[in-house]
């Protein structure tokens, strides 16, 4: 292959491999800029792309499934939120539980449903662009589209000016009367859909199958892009970019004999750079961007 | 001690909000199960048989906790010092690779499993040292660090296991263990570890540490309030230390308890299946125990007595065991609302 041509494929996997960090953190972003944290995104994702597949198989239709990812999110959302919002319970523990539920329901229900242990392939996947360099998603302008949006609506919306009140300052955004905990059950639920459609995208796209180990820490990855762009949509989309080229940059060095014959079981080694991308990317931009102010307290009306 | 002493209305609440979130793990688990076309009751039945009904049954349970507790320490001591720090999980593959790597020395009994859970601990303490180092020179969210080591220690654990570790006559798993290096059997003969005192020495070593030495104070003060400590001239950053580094030494051997304190196969599997989710059911033992280093000890028995009916219920009710864990992350999420209940107290009224 040419040069080009190989920036052309590592640029598509790389790009596929955004995905679901990216739509993850921009749902994130925006329930934190509501000022509801959620940890659990990870198992949201993992639930979503057991649900995605679920409903391809029941159905055989890929769009279905994916969709489905996205309401099983919400699901989870409202669950979350509930306990978050109306219930005051303590974010960071309800999510954990969230991870630790999905650790046990996914592996659970494969077996539950398909009879198999640890994995389980899609009937049909969700159709692709055709390029010369290799098959891009359909969900690569997706996710650039929904990021954009999602930056003018918290910018230049009404709604978006309502959402950062009540993260900022949710006793004066009550004073003028936004429901505060309507508002951040919402962008709970927004937010935990967009996760679950990230895990669906992974099971009924990226991947074409699911097993138990699939989203292997993207959650905690969009978290950590969450923070470092600074909850910007558009710094989010750059930052997921970081983790997808991470990516496809070893799935791409592990496609090079040289190296395989190098290091024998390099493909553990080269899965360990996304990691360690996201390490370095973190350490190097610090703690400087500015939290919003009430993400993870509950509002308790006065 | 006065029971009154004990029985403390605070205690008394913690204790109410745990068994109600025991309780909605098994309703709701329950209900998952009825959806999914089993039956709940039976599924109960063999859950309890499995973790109780027999004393090898019951050694099953307490095998089960001796590394449950340990990784409930490890999450227990940071959020004693204001970390969220979810990093057991990396600590114990860490820990259960340099127990492995101490098997390959000939040692004198005792002396052999003494090194090696030491050599462990320091394993896991190190495996902490990035979190650490981050947080305090970069502010890096522990909750973010601590995950990408997780994932790193699965991945160089994987290569060393496969690359360096491997019994050569069987691939599917590391070198065992020798009998030197083993934990004994407590007396008694129902196959009952030792590693199972030797944890609950341990949580009982934590809580003196938190609770009667000064460090262990500075700790707890930093915890509560790190601006208040500073000002009353505590160091947060050395009590973050400690608190890291006190936890990866915890973790660490749960992982060598994993290898040596119970067979088989007295070593790791290269899928590392039998050193996963320890870490990870630690945070939710800590919880359950009001990250309390001697409530720990009985919420890790409950764990543990989850995960040895687990096998049962498979082989005789034919429910995948991974439902404990799906009970598990329910009360969990259970934990993180003790309001449900001044609510169903409410609709009472």
């Amino acid at each position: 292959m040419s040069d080009l041509s190989q920036i052309g494929f590592l640029s598509i996997i790389s790009l596929n491999a955004m995905v679901p960090v990216a739509l993850a953190a921009l749902g994130e972003i925006f329930a934190e800029k509501a000022g509801v944290v959620n940890i659990g995104l990870e198992g949201v994702m993992l639930v979503g792309a057991w649900f995605g597949i679920y409903a391809t198989w029941l159905t055989f239709n890929p769009f279905v499934g994916i969709g489905m990812g996205f309401v099983l999110g919400a699901f989870f959302g409202l669950i979350h939120g509930y306990i978050s919002v109306y219930l005051k319970g303590d974010q960071i523990i309800s999510g954990v539980g969230i991870n630790l539920f999905a650790l046990g329901f996914v592996p659970f229900s494969i077996v539950a449903v398909w009879g198999v242990a640890g994995a389980f392939s899609s009937p049909v996947t969700f159709p692709l662009i055709l390029t010369p360099w290799g098959q891009l998603s359909y969900w690569v302008p997706i996710t650039f589209v929904v990021g954009v949006v999602l930056w003018y609506v918290l910018q230049k919306t009404r709604l978006g000016l309502n959402v950062r009140a009540t993260g900022e300052n949710p006793e004066a955004a009550d004073a003028v009367g936004i429901n505060v905990e309507r508002l951040r059950l919402f962008a709970t639920v927004f937010g935990s859909a967009l996760a679950g459609l990230a895990g669906s995208y992974m099971s009924v796209d990226l991947n074409g199958a699911i097993t138990k180990e699939i989203v292997a820490g993207r959650g905690f990855i969009a978290l950590a892009t969450v923070v470092f762009s600074g909850w910007n949509p558009l710094l989010g989309i750059v930052g997921a970019l970081v983790f997808g080229f991470a990516q496809g940059g070893s799935i791409w060095i592990s496609f090079n004999p040289a190296i395989r014959s190098a290091i024998p079981n390099v493909d553990f080694v080269l899965s360990m750079v996304p990691y360690i991308a996201t390490l370095v990317v973190v350490t190097a931009l610090g703690a400087r961007s500015r939290v919003p102010k009430y993400v993870g307290i509950p509002y308790k009306r006065e | 001690m006065r029971l009154s002493r004990v029985f403390t209305p605070a205690f008394l609440s913690s204790l109410t909000e745990s068994v109600f979130a025991g309780a909605v793990g098994f309703v709701v688990g329950g209900l998952v199960l009825w959806v999914l076309g089993y039956n709940p009751l039976s599924t109960f039945y063999y859950l309890l048989q499995g973790s109780v009904g027999s004393p090898t049954n019951f050694s099953v349970t307490l095998n089960n906790a001796a590394p449950l507790i340990l990784t409930a320490i490890c999450f227990a001591i940071g959020l004693r010092a204001g970390l969220f720090n979810i990093g057991a999980e990396g600590q114990v593959y860490v820990g259960a690779a340099a127990a492995v790597a101490v098997a390959f020395f000939s040692l004198p009994v005792g002396l052999h499993l003494a090194l090696s859970i030491i050599v462990a601990g320091a394993a896991g303490a190190l495996w902490s040292l990035p979190a650490f180092l981050l947080k305090a020179s970069r502010g890096v969210n522990e909750v973010i660090s601590t995950i990408m080591l997780n994932w790193l220690g699965f991945y160089s654990i994987l290569w060393v296991s496969l690359n360096w570790l491997v019994d050569p006559n069987r691939s599917e798993k590391t070198i065992s263990v020798p009998a030197t290096m083993r934990f004994p059997d407590l007396l008694g003969g129902a196959g009952i570890s030792s590693a199972i005192l030797f944890s609950v020495l341990i949580a009982f070593g934590y809580y003196g540490y938190l609770w009667l030495t000064p460090s262990g104070y500075e700790l707890r003060a930093v915890g509560l309030n790190p601006d208040a400590a500073r000002f009353g001239g505590i160091a947060p950053k050395k009590a973050l230390l400690s608190a890291f580094a006190l936890g990866g030494f915890a973790s660490g051997i749960a992982g060598a308890i994993q290898v040596a304190g119970r067979g088989p196969p007295y070593a790791i599997y290269t899928t590392l299946g039998n050193v996963q989710n320890f870490g990870f059911n630690g945070i939710g033992v800590s919880l359950i125990g009001k990250n309390h280093p001697v409530a720990i000890i009985l919420a890790g028995i409950f764990f543990g007595a989850l995960q040895a009916g687990a096998t049962n219920v498979q082989l005789y009710a034919r429910v995948p065991y991974e439902i404990v864990q799906v009970i598990e992350g329910i009360i969990v999420v259970a934990i993180a609302a003790p309001d449900i209940l001044k609510k169903i107290r409410g609709l009472g009224k």
